[in-house]
């Protein structure tokens, strides 16, 4: 990273550790302590911290004024969808558990947005477990095909409609995503039990690992909007990205199925979650899928 | 030694290119190819896996209108017939090469606008007739990127196509060029030669030169909209904003208004500041979409192509970004941005060699030709 890139006030020449997590084209990501108890200002090489904290830098090539401008519009609207979001999306007595992080501060002229730290992993690093142990099971079993077990297929469409119901309640907010991927879904590793207290659940078997609950996460590219067409494309754009990074399941080599079969559990969960507005953006998807990519040709 | 043609008119500019292919030697000849003259970028070492080319002749005409004026089909139809003879004529004179040498006649199959297509078109089938010659029909955007790719030498770069009819950002995957952004709307070209012709901008030898001229000029930085959409732009509501404000500017200046001064300085708005206003954002946009482009494919190179590419500002603010990412920029000067028949030469003979023929009565041009829809087979 560059030396220009200092964190900004209040992290700067802070004690806390600040581990870097991801580095994208918007901005760095790091997993730090904030307005905790628990500082980790004891010398310690472990990665903690309650925080997810976003930093957009500025960037250098960009005029500053067009760069302070943009950056206060983005971190505004993405934690303005965030707050949002952590009020509508856990709706009582449906049974659809989904989630966001909940925003911890933010600075809209400094450039940063620190949310909940949210334990887990992606959806995607979860699918990736799952196929790792289907070809497992299959050396021990000594089987040639990648076929799963009814069981183990059941683990994986579960989750898959429960990605498809958590996207159809983002939708029924009013708010598309701009950017789903199965890398900015995280299932949640606590879950709360019954009596409201969180419990541990690492200590069972990994398909529990599918089991959590959903949260997405990253709505940097977020909008505000009840259009079919802009909930048809935020549902291609995941069919896309789940078939580039997960093709085997895409493809229906574990069940057996025909290509995209897999996808329509998250399909159909959708269509449950929505109603009859989720039906006309299915009917919209078909005519954005047909255009061969995600926009009309205007010219 | 293949030899091939190319004639290129799918806007205002007509070209007409030849080259040659010297057949690989087993050791490396660059850099004293004649293609690597002192004044141009160097192909970087070992990274250079393009084909080395010989350039023979680069001819272009433009149809230049008055300021205030664009370039209308049918006049660029006509101004194309009229110049096609004397440069091919020119360019066979001094490329020095025997008709019998020539391997192919390539021409602008599309993307561009009809009648200039179908001019062009006509002159390269009469050429295929009356010499023997197979014909070729070529992808403009893909003749942009393979000349790019052999005269910077960059190897496999996210390509930003801007020109006055395109804006793409694409990457190469699986034999396609593949597009991963584009304008929604109209291209940053076409954005930038309709203000010019609101300010009555000269438009020669381009409007965007000129607008650059004046932006040098620039200090104050007015809010025009800023419209990325992941990785897609969108400029035709900066058009409107910014025609809105030159018209406020001619208003002021002619007094009916009173002065149109910025608010921090005091100082009176001129011509300069609503060209810089909208070079830096424009610029911005371009330059934020290619970056996410390059984190999606892990990329580290860029390479811009296409006449907005010679822009100098757009050059060193792609150059800050790559640098902040570990990469490097690759750009060519106005000889290879800019439109010409010296790109849809080497493209074709690219395509030729790997047995691509056009047959006459396929010999069409279109006014839409995605950039994704030809098969790259040249390339692993």
């Amino acid at each position: 990273m560059p030396a220009s890139r200092l964190l900004p006030t209040p992290f700067h020449g802070s004690e806390e550790a600040f581990h870097m997590i991801a580095q994208g084209a918007e901005g760095v990501v790091y997993r730090t302590n904030f307005l905790s108890s628990n500082s980790s200002t004891s010398p310690s090489n472990d990665i903690s911290g309650n925080a997810a904290l976003k930093i957009r830098y500025p960037k250098p090539w960009r005029h500053p004024i067009l760069d302070r401008r943009l950056t206060r519009q983005r971190i505004l609207a993405e934690a303005r969808v965030l707050v949002k979001l952590s009020r509508e999306l856990r709706a009582p007595g449906d049974g659809i558990s989904g989630a966001v992080p909940n925003v911890l501060g933010m600075s809209s002229e400094e450039g940063w947005l620190a949310t909940e730290w949210i334990e887990g992993a992606t959806v995607k690093a979860g699918i990736r477990g799952w196929e790792e142990r289907q070809r497992v099971l299959r050396e021990k079993a000594q089987r040639g095909d990648d076929v799963a077990s009814e069981a183990q297929l059941e683990v994986l469409r579960a989750l898959l409609r429960r990605i498809g119901a958590v996207v159809g309640r983002l939708h029924v907010c009013g708010i598309v995503h701009g950017d789903l991927t199965t890398s900015n879904m995280m299932v949640r590793a606590c879950k709360p039990s019954p009596m409201g207290k969180a419990e541990a659940v690492a200590s069972t078997s990994d398909d529990d690992k599918l089991e959590g609950e959903i949260v997405l996460l990253d709505f940097g590219l977020a909008q505000q909007s009840i259009a079919d067409e802009d909930r048809a494309v935020d549902l291609y754009v995941l069919e896309r990205a789940f078939g580039s990074t997960h093709p085997k399941v895409m493809e229906g080599r574990y069940s057996g199925q025909s290509a995209g079969a897999m996808f329509d559990e998250v399909l159909q969960a959708y269509a449950v979650a929505t109603g009859k507005a989720g039906k006309i953006t299915l009917r919209k998807l078909e005519d954005v899928r047909m255009r061969g990519r995600k926009k009309s040709m205007l010219g | 030694m293949p030899i091939a043609i190319g004639l290129e008119g799918s806007a205002n500019k007509l070209g007409v290119g030849i080259i040659s292919h010297p057949q690989r030697l087993s050791t490396p000849q660059f850099p004293h190819d004649s293609a690597y003259s002192e004044d141009e970028p160097k192909p970087h070492g070992s990274k250079y896996v393009s084909p080395p080319v010989e350039i023979l002749a680069n001819l272009r005409h433009t149809f230049v209108t008055p300021p205030g004026t664009g370039f209308l089909p049918k006049d660029t139809a006509i101004h194309h017939r009229r110049w096609v003879v004397r440069l091919v004529k020119q360019a066979m004179q001094q490329a020095k090469v025997k008709l019998e040498d020539v391997d192919c006649i390539c021409y602008t199959k599309g993307p561009g606008m009809g009648a200039p297509l179908g001019s062009v078109a006509i002159a390269a089938r009469t050429l295929s007739q009356l010499w023997g010659k197979p014909l070729i029909g070529v992808n403009h955007c893909v003749g942009h990127i393979e000349m790019g790719r052999a005269i910077t030498g960059a190897d496999n770069p996210v390509v930003l196509y801007v020109s006055g009819g395109n804006t793409q950002v694409i990457a190469y995957s699986a034999q396609r060029y593949r597009i991963f952004g584009e304008a929604l709307d109209i291209a940053v070209g076409n954005c930038l030669d309709r203000f010019a012709r609101v300010l009555n901008i000269s438009n020669d030898p381009a409007p965007g030169y000129n607008i650059e001229q004046l932006a040098k000029k620039g200090k104050v930085l007015l809010e025009l909209p800023y419209a990325v959409k992941g990785m897609d732009v969108s400029f035709s509501g900066i058009l409107a904003r910014v025609e809105e404000m030159a018209k406020r500017l001619e208003a002021s200046q002619t007094g009916s208004d009173g002065p149109w001064k910025d608010e921090e300085s005091g100082e009176p708005i001129t011509q300069g500041d609503l060209c810089f206003t909208l070079q830096e954002t424009v610029y911005a946009m371009l330059v934020e979409i290619t970056e996410r482009a390059m984190a999606h494919v892990g990329a580290s190179q860029v390479l811009i192509v296409g006449g907005v590419g010679c822009n100098e500002r757009l050059q060193q603010m792609m150059g800050k970004m790559a640098s902040e990412r570990n990469g490097s920029v690759y750009a060519t000067d106005e000889r290879y941005c800019i439109d010409n028949g010296i790109m849809i030469a080497h493209a074709g003979l690219l395509a030729h060699k790997m047995g691509f023929r056009t047959a006459l009565q396929e010999s069409t041009f279109t006014q839409r030709f995605r950039t994704d829809e030809v098969l790259i087979n040249w390339r692993d």
